[in-house]
């Protein structure tokens, strides 16, 4: 209700579209100029509300893909049959003005203070949130190794690949292309399992930090193969995307 | 649409309460088990949204919107306590 925003609540609020960035060919980067933005941590996602002229109104999520200090971005996959998405990757226009609340999220977040080594194990656009944590672990110096565990289709879906191609030291990229590899590709494939998870994870007795973010399965089979790991169930960082997005 | 987890709701769930939730935790009135709101799972293909304890599956918290009111059914939680420091990783 405008004009009651009480202390802590989130309102929504109009955001212009700022530039727009093909990642993939599914897969398109939105630059938001919000006027009243309060500052994200890495990690967090915001909501976006679509309202249509009959008044139908659609709202989903979406992570942020910038460091905190950062403008704003998010990374937004098309699904084919989605009501928001769709408009999201194709119809958006620099210049246009869509609703928008948040930042939100307290707890699939990484601040950078803690210098314990961190895993990050991504399936497809779940790769969105790690990348604001990359960013952010540059610009702020921080310390902890990280290595991030990226499934993908194959090569051309890989989102973000140019940058995280020269990731600075202390930061381990590594991908698995599950359907189709190029020619040459010395890299892993198939899906992320139990073993390529045992090659990969950081050691469960160095205490890492664990975040793994993707579609519903990808989650729930990556979280309980490291917990065999030996990783505590509890500390296992998890974010579910909907949708049948590709891993 | 798959079931997905308590950070899907983080936005809805501090338009109700005003305060950041995800790192709240949430205890079953029906199996007695603790977790993180983050770590349920949520369902929102349902008309509303319907959160559910990850380790009997009973149902924990009920949103449905009604012209601009909220309705909101906690009648599945015997507590949902805020963290009393944010969350520092």
């Amino acid at each position: 209700m405008a004009g009651t925003a009480v202390r802590g609540r989130l309102t929504w609020q109009v955001a212009t579209v700022g530039s727009l960035t093909d990642e993939t060919s599914s897969v398109r980067t939105i630059e938001l100029e919000v006027p009243d933005w309060a500052g994200h941590r890495a990690g967090q996602h915001l909501d976006v509300r679509l309202t249509a002229e009959d008044g139908y109104s659609a709202e989903r999520s979406y992570s942020i893909a910038s460091a905190p200090g950062e403008a704003v971005l998010i990374t937004v996959e098309r699904l084919d049959d989605g009501e928001v998405s769709p408009y999201l990757t194709e119809e958006l226009r620099p210049g246009d003005e869509i609703e928008i609340r948040g930042p939100i999220g307290g707890y699939f977040v990484w601040d950078g203070t803690d210098p314990a080594p961190v895993l990050l194990v991504a399936g497809g656009s779940g790769v969105v949130p790690f990348r604001s944590m990359l960013r952010h672990r540059e610009r702020a110096g921080a310390a902890a190794p990280v290595r991030l565990l990226y499934s993908a289709r194959s090569l051309p879906d890989v989102i973000y690949r140019a940058e995280l191609d020269k990731q600075p030291g202390g930061v381990e990229v590594v991908y698995t292309l599950t359907r189709q590899q190029p020619p040459d590709w010395t890299g892993h494939r198939g899906r992320v399992d139990a073993a390529l998870l045992g090659e990969v994870a950081w050691p469960a007795d160095q205490l890492p930090a664990s975040y793994v973010c993707g579609p519903t399965p990808f989650v729930e089979a990556v979280a309980s193969s490291l917990v065999s790991l030996g990783y505590p169930a509890g500390q296992v960082r998890t974010e579910r995307y909907g949708g049948a997005g590709g891993t | 649409m798959d079931a997905l987890d308590g950070n899907a709701i983080g936005g809805l769930l501090r338009e109700i309460f005003g305060a950041e939730m995800t790192t709240a935790s949430a205890t079953c009135a029906t199996c007695g088990s603790t977790g993180r709101v983050a770590e349920t799972v949520v369902y929102l293909q349902a008309p509303g949204a319907v959160m559910r304890c990850r380790v009997c599956g009973a149902v924990l918290m009920v949103v449905v919107r009604r012209a601009e009111t909220n309705c909101v059914d906690l009648s599945g939680l015997a507590a949902l306590e805020p963290p009393l420091q944010p969350a520092v990783c």
